[in-house]
């Protein structure tokens, strides 16, 4: 099969499985949940990480990879710590 | 180098953690255990793409050493009422990363093969991850620099506001410029120049709206657009690619400037939604597919929590991102609505107080500017020790971004299983002795029941005129986001405490103790 509709089809798919396991999460939790995500969505580091080491890449798209790598870096960092430090609080009677 | 195959099994099991980090979300008991394998997850696509092979890196240890010391003195020193800014601020590192990640694949396929020769879904997906992720990038700053209140305000700024805005407002007006000059004077290289310049000077703007605004937000959508289908088919002009990173940027900027208070919640998600859809386009530019799998979770999780927040304010989408919240012609004239309002003494709440059996506190954006939750945990302790059941009505929209009023009051050691939604604890307020709200105005507004006509007509509120006492803590009679009055403060059965809400709530506890 063709790549583009494998990749299609994972991203359609993932995309119900986000709306099902998403709408149980209770509104008290949205905050962490928005920060948690937002974490996630640093996944983009992988794309960076690949375009800032090859060997053999033009300089400025190094360069230009090199920035992506310390923006989702904090992306990820910041929103895994941030998200462990607002769930620690939710405690129960 | 290790087999292919292995690197995928590992990008496999780390999409799968992803999964569970959110299923576990839904409970806070599971909470901190799904955001650990969330982080487990991470560090295994890391890893996985680390040891894949051809590889140096320096850059790449400089990048992640600087990334982590930013993200984790951030993420350590954040104040809880300024979550919603930090969460705002991380979408835009997210977008921003994806935006450089596109343009960074375009230069390398092109020098990696002669143009026209790439294909066509990674063309394709390099102009959604350009666009997606300059509106994410451009919009999550005018969210932060909004809810910073340091961006469209009329006041005296701090150092640190102002070295941000104009700082932010220099480096892409002179980036701009300097990225067209060195590609030589040309028709794109001048429009390159204008929208870093046009993006520059809608960020000092003293006001969120400017004439023309609504004609510029189309003209830019369209032309991002069309600029897109020219890079399809030009991918070699790596400057026409920048042309359209700049052209959505002002798509980005006008898309949230014009957003109000009220609606930020929508907008926190909204750009959220975006955030994940922008790693999934980079993820078609890469043919990765953690990053597809993942992107899609956290699109799907912002386009909810979206609806979520429209349906709590009985909005939709469209109205929200375009069209202006506001009074109206038939808004009634607020001294004629507040002939009798009454005015109250912290002694006197005291007094209904210790005669109530159930209290019920409606917290607000107000709560959290007066960093009041502290308090409030003081006096629900206090009221509970005398036999009295308190609990918290909490509004979808309370606050600034979803669940912003949760994570207070979880600060604040009160327990979540205290903290009721607003359809459950509604039909029971006929049977609560006194409802505090406190910092809380258009979520409590009853003319959203009785007048079609309001600008909030039909949004769900809580019910708190049907207690038998209200007692409205708010500095003055000032209106809130929506901009009407509110007839629940001259209701028969509402008092007002005027002041702020610590000091109040801290004077109501001393008049327990002593009465």
């Amino acid at each position: 099969m063709d790549i583009f509709v494998t990749a299609l089809t994972i991203f359609i798919l993932a995309i119900f499985v986000g709306f099902e396991i998403i709408t149980k999460v209770p509104p008290t939790l949205h905050t962490p949940l928005m920060s948690g995500s937002n974490a996630i969505s640093g996944i983009t580091i992988i794309g960076a990480l690949v375009l800032a080491g090859q060997i053999g890449n033009p300089h400025l798209a190094k360069i230009l990879a090199f920035v992506a790598v310390v923006f989702a870096t904090i992306n990820v960092v910041g929103g895994f710590l941030v998200t462990d430090r607002m769930l620690k609080m939710f405690k129960k009677k | 180098m290790i087999n292919v195959n292995l690197i995928n099994i590992a990008y496999v099991l780390a999409a799968v953690l992803f999964i569970f980090d959110l299923k576990w979300m839904a409970h806070p008991k599971t909470a901190v255990r799904g955001n650990n394998i969330g982080a487990l997850a991470m560090l295994i696509a890391i890893a996985a793409t680390l040891l894949s092979g051809g590889l140096e890196f320096h850059y790449i240890i400089l990048g992640i050493i600087i990334g982590s010391i930013i993200g984790a003195i951030a993420a350590m020193r954040v104040a809880m009422t300024a979550m919603p800014e930090m969460v705002g601020l991380f979408n835009g590192f997210g977008g921003g990363a994806s935006v450089l990640v596109a343009g960074a694949a375009l230069v390398a396929a092109m020098s990696s093969l002669a143009a026209g020769e790439s294909d066509m879904q990674m063309k394709i997906a390099t102009v959604a991850s350009g666009i997606i992720g300059s509106v994410t990038f451009f919009g999550s700053y005018v969210a932060f620099g909004k809810l910073a209140e340091f961006l469209a305000v009329k006041w005296k700024l701090r150092l640190w506001q102002k070295i941000i805005k104009y700082g932010f407002s220099l480096v892409t007006a002179a980036g701009a410029i300097w990225y067209g000059y060195s590609q030589g004077i040309s028709i794109l290289s001048v429009v390159m120049m204008f929208s870093g310049v046009i993006i520059a000077l809608m960020l000092l703007n003293k006001k969120d709206r400017f004439p023309g605004m609504n004609a510029l937000k189309i003209v830019s959508a369209i032309a991002s657009v069309v600029i897109g289908v020219m890079v399809v088919m030009n991918p070699g002009n790596t400057l026409l690619f920048w042309v359209m990173v700049g052209i959505a940027g002002i798509l980005g900027v006008i898309l949230t400037l014009s957003i109000g208070g009220a609606d930020m919640p929508v907008v926190i998600a909204l750009l959220n939604s975006y955030s994940g859809l922008a790693a999934t386009a980079t993820g078609f530019v890469i043919n990765n597919n953690v990053l597809i799998i993942a992107g899609s979770l956290v699109g799907a999780s912002g386009i909810i929590l979206t609806q979520i927040m429209c349906k709590a304010m009985n909005r939709s989408l469209a109205n929200v991102l375009f069209a202006t919240l506001g009074p109206t012609a038939d808004t009634p004239d607020a001294d004629e609505v507040y002939k009798t309002v009454k005015s109250t003494s912290p002694e006197e709440v005291a007094m209904l107080l210790e005669d109530a059996q159930k209290v019920v506190v409606v917290p607000g954006y107000g709560m959290a500017v007066s960093q009041a939750q502290h308090a409030v945990r003081d006096l629900a302790n206090l009221l509970e020790s005398k036999g009295i059941e308190v609990e918290f009505a909490i509004h979808p929209v309370a606050g600034r971004m979803p669940g912003h009023m949760n994570v207070l009051l979880a600060e604040a050691d009160i327990p979540y299983d205290k903290l009721r939604e607003m359809d459950d604890i509604n039909p029971s307020f006929p049977q609560v002795d006194v409802a505090i709200v406190l910092g809380a105005n258009d979520v409590v507004n009853p003319v959203a029941r009785t007048d079609p006509k309001s600008p909030i007509a039909g949004m769900p509120i809580i019910d708190v005129d049907k207690a038998r006492t209200v007692v409205v803590i708010k500095r003055s009679l000032s209106p809130g986001f929506a901009g009407i009055p509110n007839p629940l403060f001259a209701m028969d059965n509402a008092l007002m405490l005027f002041g702020d809400g610590k000091k109040e709530i801290q004077a109501l506890i001393a008049a327990v103790k002593e009465g």
